[in-house]
């Protein structure tokens, strides 16, 4: 109901009247976002900034001390790891796609990792444990639990990520491959480029701003992760998401229960300077790449 | 390369691309062959490896022959349906609401305040920006301190309405949130694949009123955009652990969570599960958008 009669009331026929009226269709969504989005945010500033009562920067010197500081890179280097290592894998196995002769397989792969870049948090997380967890089935069929292995420390976190990051990454860069036209080559290698040439010169240059802008969004996936983490290791990889999820639980001093907002404010800000990076890259690509 | 190895007058009359293939004989080809094959075969070791041990993992206990026990044990665990229904009813709402704020918006801009696009690309965008953790820092922060300042207004009873336990309306509100980016991204590629100013004028002028023109004309034709939108929402409602978890309600993922302490080969079975729907949902959509682009 809202729908219709919001729009009739935005874009109705006459020149002069639709430019006046037609914002009342966007009230709604921009009233929600504010409402919904805004207040939160606000609040996370406004509380990392008052302890006990008063005006304080205590919140966000604790935040980036000691544990909450370890947690902090902890999960930056997770992040820049999966995003970097994930970025070249999923690169090349985009690359090893689209320059496939079967149709079919790139029809799978493409649909595959569509599916498997959006299979995250808890089943993610359990299917994992089920296959290299110390009880899972290859942990078993190998021997790896005598030969001291462990999921659940770092690295075992970076290879679980990666599950959901190639996929994503494979996503993002396959339009970017299929804009690398084969003309470019041909050109190229009239001119006496051989193959490293090419794409030193050529494809790598064109293709910076996607693998950039796929990095940036492998690095916000993993540093959001939570839910993945809280099954896996709970709280033995220093992690900042457990850290929130553990201050907003009451894991703190009394009277310090803001530092949670304090660590969230910290996070916001490293995406957010992360993120900053990707939307002018994708518009440049995005001239290149029709 | 290949081209460029004197042959007199018969190298141009090959096509460059030909030439470089196949022709180009043993050396290069055979070796990205090689290195594509071994691409693909560890990727797909990787990829299908945990899947099959999952699957695995659930259909035999150590000390027993294979049964699919887990698989029916999912049925009849205890808070299974409710937290299925829970879930798939917020993704519903979900769905519902994100649609009815955004595509006005979004039609009314494209239409007539174009100035307004990059605003509301931007706030659609920024939900990307902030991790659901600390957006349900702020969340919970909001529901602690809100009843105290809203102590004396109406509001203050719609607080608490919004956090009942059988249908807790504040996830719907959050979901939508984290479903902006997506949804809008979406519809912004439906809406620029069709031209929308002279639909809109073409059907006004045969006299089609605003409803009839929204229903009959716009969405019909952004059927496949929509239906993306839709089940992508769908996706993350239904996958969405962080906020739910924090807030203490059983969503489908929570009740995986809880359950596994006691039932490991269930929650496994129900991540396979669930993996499958998944897939299942996005052939569907993929092979409807094929179906659509080759008809139109």
């Amino acid at each position: 109901m809202t729908a219709p009669s919001a729009v009739r009331t935005a874009s109705a026929s006459g020149g002069g009247r639709t430019k006046s009226k037609s914002w009342l269709a966007t009230v709604p969504l921009l009233a929600f976002v504010i409402l919904i989005f805004g207040v939160p945010l606000v609040i996370i500033l406004g509380g990392t900034f008052k302890r006990e009562g008063a005006f304080s920067a205590a919140n966000i010197t604790e935040s980036l001390q000691g544990a909450y500081l370890t947690a902090l890179l902890g999960s930056v280097k997770l992040s820049a790891l999966v995003a970097v290592v994930g970025a070249l894998l999923g690169t090349f196995l985009a690359q090893a796609v689209v320059t496939s002769r079967f149709r079919l397989l790139r029809e799978a792969v493409l649909t595959a990792s569509g599916v498997l870049s959006n299979f995250g948090g808890i089943p993610l997380a359990f299917a994992w444990i089920a296959t290299l967890g110390n009880s899972g089935v290859i942990t078993k069929a190998l021997g790896l639990d005598s030969a001291g292995w462990s999921l659940y420390n770092f690295w075992g976190l970076a290879l679980v990520y990666l599950y959901f990051s190639i996929p994503l990454m494979v996503v993002v860069v396959v339009p970017a491959l299929d804009g690398l036209r084969p003309q470019w080559r041909e050109a190229a290698q009239n001119n006496g480029a051989n193959t490293w040439q090419f794409w030193r010169h050529v494809g790598i240059p064109v293709l910076t701003p996607t693998l950039l802008g796929g990095v940036v969004l492998l690095f916000g996936g993993a540093f959001a992760a939570y839910a993945t983490a809280a099954a896996m290791v709970g709280g033995t990889v220093p992690l900042v998401t457990l850290q929130i999820a553990n201050a907003l639980s009451g894991n703190v001093l009394i009277g310090h229960e803001n530092v949670a907002l304090a660590l969230s404010l910290d996070m916001i800000i490293i995406a957010g300077l992360v993120m900053a990076v990707y939307l002018p890259l994708q518009r440049r690509s995005a001239r290149w790449l029709r | 390369m290949a081209a460029l190895t004197p042959e007199g007058p018969v190298a141009p009359l090959t096509p460059p691309a030909v030439a470089s293939g196949p022709v180009g004989g043993a050396g290069r080809p055979r070796r990205i062959r090689v290195w594509r094959g071994a691409i693909l075969a560890i990727a797909a070791i990787y990829f299908l490896v945990p899947l099959i041990a999952s699957f695995t993992f659930t259909v035999k206990a150590p000390e027993q022959d294979f049964s699919l026990d887990a698989y029916g044990q999912i049925f009849s665990a205890e808070g299974f349906g409710r937290s299925l229904l829970l879930s798939v009813g917020l993704g519903v709402a979900t769905i519902a609401v994100v649609l009815l704020l955004t595509l006005p918006a979004m039609l009314a801009v494209r239409l007539s305040i174009p100035k307004l696009k990059p605003v509301l690309e931007i706030l659609c965008t920024l939900p990307l920006v902030v991790p659901p953790i600390t957006f349900v820092a702020g969340i919970t922060t909001v529901l602690r301190l809100g009843p105290d300042y809203l102590a004396s207004t109406p509001f203050y009873q719609t607080i608490f309405a919004i956090q009942d336990e059988n249908f807790p309306i504040v996830l719907v509100l959050a979901y939508v949130i984290l479903a902006l980016p997506f949804v809008y991204r979406s519809l912004d590629a439906g809406l620029g694949a069709i031209d929308v100013r002279t639909l809109v004028e073409a059907a006004r002028n045969l006299g089609a009123s605003w409803p009839h023109l929204i229903f009959r004309v716009i969405v019909p034709n952004l059927r496949s955009s929509l239906a993306s939108a839709s089940f992508l929402t769908l996706a993350l409602v239904l996958g969405e652990f962080t906020i739910a978890s924090l807030l203490n309600f059983q969503t489908f993922p929570v009740w995986i969570y809880t359950i596994s302490g006691s039932q490991a080969q269930v929650s496994v079975a129900v991540s396979v599960f669930s993996l499958l729907i998944t897939w299942l949902l996005l052939l569907v959509l993929s092979s409807a958008g094929a179906r659509q682009r080759s008809g139109s």
